[in-house]
Formats: C-alpha cells, sequence, structure tokens
C-alpha cells in the first residue's frame, strides 16, 4: 500500500510539472461529460419524463456513473497502457521483480486528471441528493456508495478484460471499446431504458445494470430492497476476470529484447 | 494541381492499408447506433408528439451519422502537422515546391475520405436491412441525393477549413490544446453530433445554427432524412458556402502571416 501511494504521488507530480496542460487535459475530460448531461437535461426539457425518471434522478444516476468510471479509469488506466507494454517486452522486466504482477502493472500509468470527473460526478450527487429525488434512509446512503465502489470494481474488470485480450493478440481490440467507453456514455440513462434484451446483456455477461439500473429501482421505491444489494453480487464478475488474466500470463511469451 | 492530387492519392493508400481496424470500427459503429436508437425509441414512446422529427428520420440521421462517422468529426487532429509546426520539422515541408496549405488540405481531405470510405459500405448495408421505422431509409429523390451530395461536399469544405485553422494557428501560439479541447466539446454540442439541431431548445437552437458547426453533419444528414424540405435548402447551404469561404480565407492569411513571421532554429 505505501508503494502504491508512493508511485500515485510520482505520477500526480509527474502530471503538475506541465500544470497547464494538465488543467486543459483536466478541462476537456469535464467538458466532455458535461456535455453529455446537457443532452439529458435538453432531452428531458423536451420531454419531461422519460421511462418514468425525472431529471433529478437521471442526474443521480449519471453522478454514480461517472464517479465508478473515473476512479477506475484514474487508477486502473495502466492496465488500458497494457498492449504497449506487451509489445514492448517491458513485461519481461515486471515478472523479475518480486511484487504481484498485476500491481506492477496498475502502478506503471495512473491518469489522476480523471479527478476532475471525480469532483464532477461528487458536485451532481450532492445536487441530486439535495433535489429530493430519493427520501434518503441510512440504508440508501450505503447502497449508494456501492454502487459507485463495485462500479468502479466492474469497469476494472472490464478493463482488465481487454488487457487479457492483448496476450492473445498483442493488439488492442476496438470492437471492447462498446464497453469501455460505452457505459459511461449511455450510463447516464438507467439501462431498463434501452429495452429489455440490453437490460439482460447487462445483467448476465457483463453485469453493470447491477451496479446500476437495479439498485436504482430500490432508491426510487420502484423496487424491493434486495435490488439495492446486487452491486456486491456485481463482484464476482472479477472472478472470471481474475482467471483471464492468470490463463494470460501463463500463455505469455516474451517478445524478445 | 497535380501535385496535391497525388498527396491526397498518396494519405488515401496509406490509410486503405488498416483495412482490419475499419472492420473493428464498424462493428463498434453499429453498437453505438443501436443503442443511440433504443435511447430515442424510450423519448419516442413517452410523447410521440414532442418528437421535432418523425422516428425513421432519426434513425436514419443516427445511422448516416455512423457510416459517415470519419467524415466529419473534430477530434480527429492530425497529429504529424502539429507536431510538425511545433518541432520545427515542418521546413522540410517548405522546401518543397507546392504551398503548405494546399499541402495540408489534401492530407486532410485524404485521410478523412480514404477513413469514411472503408467504414461506410457495411454500416449502410446493414442498417438499411433493419425494418422501419428503425432503419436507415435509404429511398429517397433523386434530386434530394443530389443536394446531399452537393451539402456533403460543402460539409468537408467547412470541417477540413477548421481543422485547417486550428493547424494555422499554431504558428502563433505556443500550445494550440486549448483551442482543440474547446473546438471538440462546441462541435459535440452545437453540431448535432451528441443531440441532433431539431431537439435542442428553442434560442439555443437557432444560436447553434449560426456557428460554423452546424453546417458540417448537421446540414447533409437532415437534407437526407428530409428534415430540412428542399425549399429551405438554398438558405443553410449559403450558410455552409458563407462559413468554408470565411474558414478557408482565414487559416490561408494565418499560414501567411505564420510562415512570414517564422524562424526556424537549428540546422
Amino acid at each position: 500500500m505505501k508503494l502504491y501511494l508512493k508511485f500515485l504521488s510520482i505520477h500526480i507530480r509527474s502530471a503538475m510539472t506541465y500544470r497547464a496542460s494538465f488543467f486543459l487535459s483536466c478541462l476537456g475530460h469535464l467538458l466532455i461529460t458535461t456535455n453529455v448531461f446537457l443532452s439529458v437535461v435538453f432531452l428531458l426539457g423536451r420531454f419531461g419524463t422519460v421511462g418514468g425518471y425525472t431529471l433529478s434522478q437521471l442526474s443521480l444516476c449519471y453522478a454514480v456513473i461517472l464517479a465508478a468510471t473515473s476512479l477506475a479509469e484514474c487508477f486502473g488506466r495502466g492496465i488500458d497502457a497494457f498492449g504497449r507494454i506487451l509489445s514492448e517486452a517491458q513485461f519481461d522486466r515486471i515478472m523479475l521483480r518480486p511484487r504481484p504482477l498485476l500491481f506492477q502493472v496498475l502502478c506503471q500509468d495512473m491518469k489522476p486528471t480523471m479527478l476532475a470527473r471525480v469532483l464532477q460526478a461528487a458536485v451532481m450527487l450532492v445536487w441530486a441528493i439535495g433535489s429530493g429525488a430519493v427520501s434518503w434512509t441510512p440504508a440508501k446512503g450505503l447502497v449508494l456508495a456501492l454502487m459507485i465502489f463495485c462500479g468502479a470494481a466492474v469497469f476494472f474488470g472490464v478493463y482488465l478484460i481487454n488487457a487479457c485480450v492483448t496476450f492473445f493478440t498483442l493488439e488492442h481490440i476496438e470492437a471492447l471499446n462498446i464497453f469501455m467507453d460505452g457505459p459511461r456514455e449511455y450510463g447516464k440513462y438507467p439501462f431498463g431504458i434501452y429495452g429489455k434484451p440490453v437490460l439482460l446483456v447487462l445483467t448476465f455477461l457483463v453485469p453493470l445494470a447491477l451496479v446500476q439500473h437495479w439498485p436504482l429501482q430500490y432508491l426510487f421505491d420502484r423496487g424491493p430492497a434486495w435490488y439495492g444489494f446486487l452491486p456486491v453480487a456485481s463482484l464476482l464478475f472479477l472472478i472470471p476476470c481474475g482467471l483471464l488474466w492468470r490463463m494470460g500470463v501463463r500463455h505469455y511469451c516474451s517478445t524478445g529484447s | 494541381m497535380k501535385k496535391y492530387w497525388s498527396f491526397f492519392k498518396m494519405r488515401l493508400m496509406a490509410c486503405l492499408q488498416y483495412r482490419g481496424a475499419a472492420l473493428a470500427g464498424m462493428s463498434t459503429q453499429l453498437v453505438w447506433g443501436g443503442m443511440e436508437i433504443l435511447l430515442y425509441r424510450a423519448f419516442w414512446l413517452e410523447n410521440p408528439e414532442r418528437f421535432p422529427m418523425g422516428m425513421e428520420a432519426l434513425s436514419t440521421y443516427i445511422w448516416l451519422q455512423q457510416a459517415f462517422l470519419t467524415l466529419f468529426v473534430i477530434w480527429d487532429w492530425d497529429y504529424d502537422i502539429l507536431k510538425s509546426v511545433k518541432e520545427g520539422s515542418v521546413a522540410y515541408e517548405l522546401l518543397r515546391p507546392a504551398n503548405l496549405y494546399g499541402m495540408w488540405m489534401a492530407k486532410c481531405l485524404g485521410t478523412r475520405l480514404a477513413r469514411a470510405s472503408l467504414r461506410m459500405i457495411p454500416v449502410i448495408v446493414v442498417s438499411s436491412l433493419i425494418p422501419a421505422p428503425y432503419g436507415l431509409r435509404l429511398r429517397i429523390p433523386p434530386e434530394t441525393f443530389g443536394v446531399f451530395l452537393l451539402a456533403m461536399v460543402l460539409m468537408l469544405l467547412v470541417v477540413c477549413g477548421y481543422s485547417m485553422f486550428v493547424y494555422a494557428l499554431t504558428f502563433h501560439v505556443t500550445d494550440p490544446n486549448g483551442v482543440m479541447v474547446l473546438s471538440v466539446a462546441a462541435a459535440d454540442l452545437l453540431g448535432g453530433a451528441i443531440v441532433p439541431l431539431p431537439f435542442l431548445p428553442e434560442g439555443f437552437r437557432q444560436f447553434a445554427a449560426l456557428t460554423p458547426f452546424a453546417s458540417m453533419q448537421n446540414v447533409p444528414l437532415r437534407i437526407f432524412n428530409g428534415n430540412i424540405p428542399l425549399s429551405e435548402a438554398p438558405g443553410v447551404m449559403g450558410l455552409q458556402v458563407f462559413w468554408a469561404v470565411a474558414l478557408l480565407a482565414v487559416g490561408c492569411g494565418l499560414t501567411r502571416s505564420g510562415l512570414r513571421r517564422a524562424v526556424i532554429m537549428g540546422g
């Protein structure tokens, strides 16, 4: 843990060396997500509600997804550059060091600029909580925290799968972006909006609905209380991800020096 | 003219090498388009009267947007050009007996056309097989199609003119990143990339329509899906011509004045 914090501070310091460009890329990230949220505001302004959700409920939904993806991207970004680590044979060096492999890969790269989005998500959360979208109880507060942290874990699992694929293909697969960048874009609405088939895929295949759609039903008093604890079940997704990672490591043979 | 044509061809050929990437990109585009349509379907079911166009017209807009994505996305900057200005290797380019602005323009057009030509056909074929109102409606009157093609050409000039304007700006500012970040955000919102312009609220929509970003994908896509009737086409296309000319002129001017001031260091 101490080592991880050390790496974190190194990455933050190196990002802060070019202060102007650090803030500009923060601004860039913020503008993109603000635009996405504005599109929700505009459409809701025209239609009033969608699928029975109001604007303040949707902003809660988007804040949760935003916080989860940004946390995952900020701390799990090292895995995104994994294709490069493999093709430049840096992975050999990593394997020689007496520390867990995954830990080292994660420490290779972090994205502190994503913290700007976490901040934005926090502001939106405060607003959504204050606007009376949910009648709050301690249990619901706990569910909200679970949604964010389990959400970040599931997104991290998706990144991990993406990295594992590069063990076999040596090259990033663009089609996987559907599950990497897509959810941030489409998670602005509860996944149930997109119809049953999409909801089923995102419940049982890639369990993103378990951290977003189902617990939201509980928060908005539209479903039973056990829906609220489904985010915990989503953590099961990490098991196949971990297995795939181990399979990938075993399959790995160096690209040479 | 011939030398610019060969720059254009070189770029086209280089981009056509990456067929695998195009195929992968295509499947992404199909899924994204599908999700987008499912989303608007939810709004449509909620209240069809508040829909500013028919569901089929909207589906057509979204599928065409996915098919031609690489033609008009602003964020597809040519980092080679930006780097060459920043690091000074633009000096080599200046030695060539060709106009710098013309060369860049040929590169920009070539890259965009090559990427789009690979991606558009499968997206168009698959999406036109989807049953109405969620598929791409290809049957339109031939005169509409002609106007659409003309609007596409104008759109391409506006998009490349805008990119060129940003490249030329690099001669004058040390870090073009701020302009780039703001352009991408503005184009997303004002150009109808996230939400088609007719869905924007009153007032804001009229403002957006005047910006150069609305002269990009917004015009040809809405002519094709019938949202802009042919009687209104001359007006919006006139605006396209204005922005194309203005951006090309400003970009050319900035390049010329930038080159006059530029001092290349080193030997």
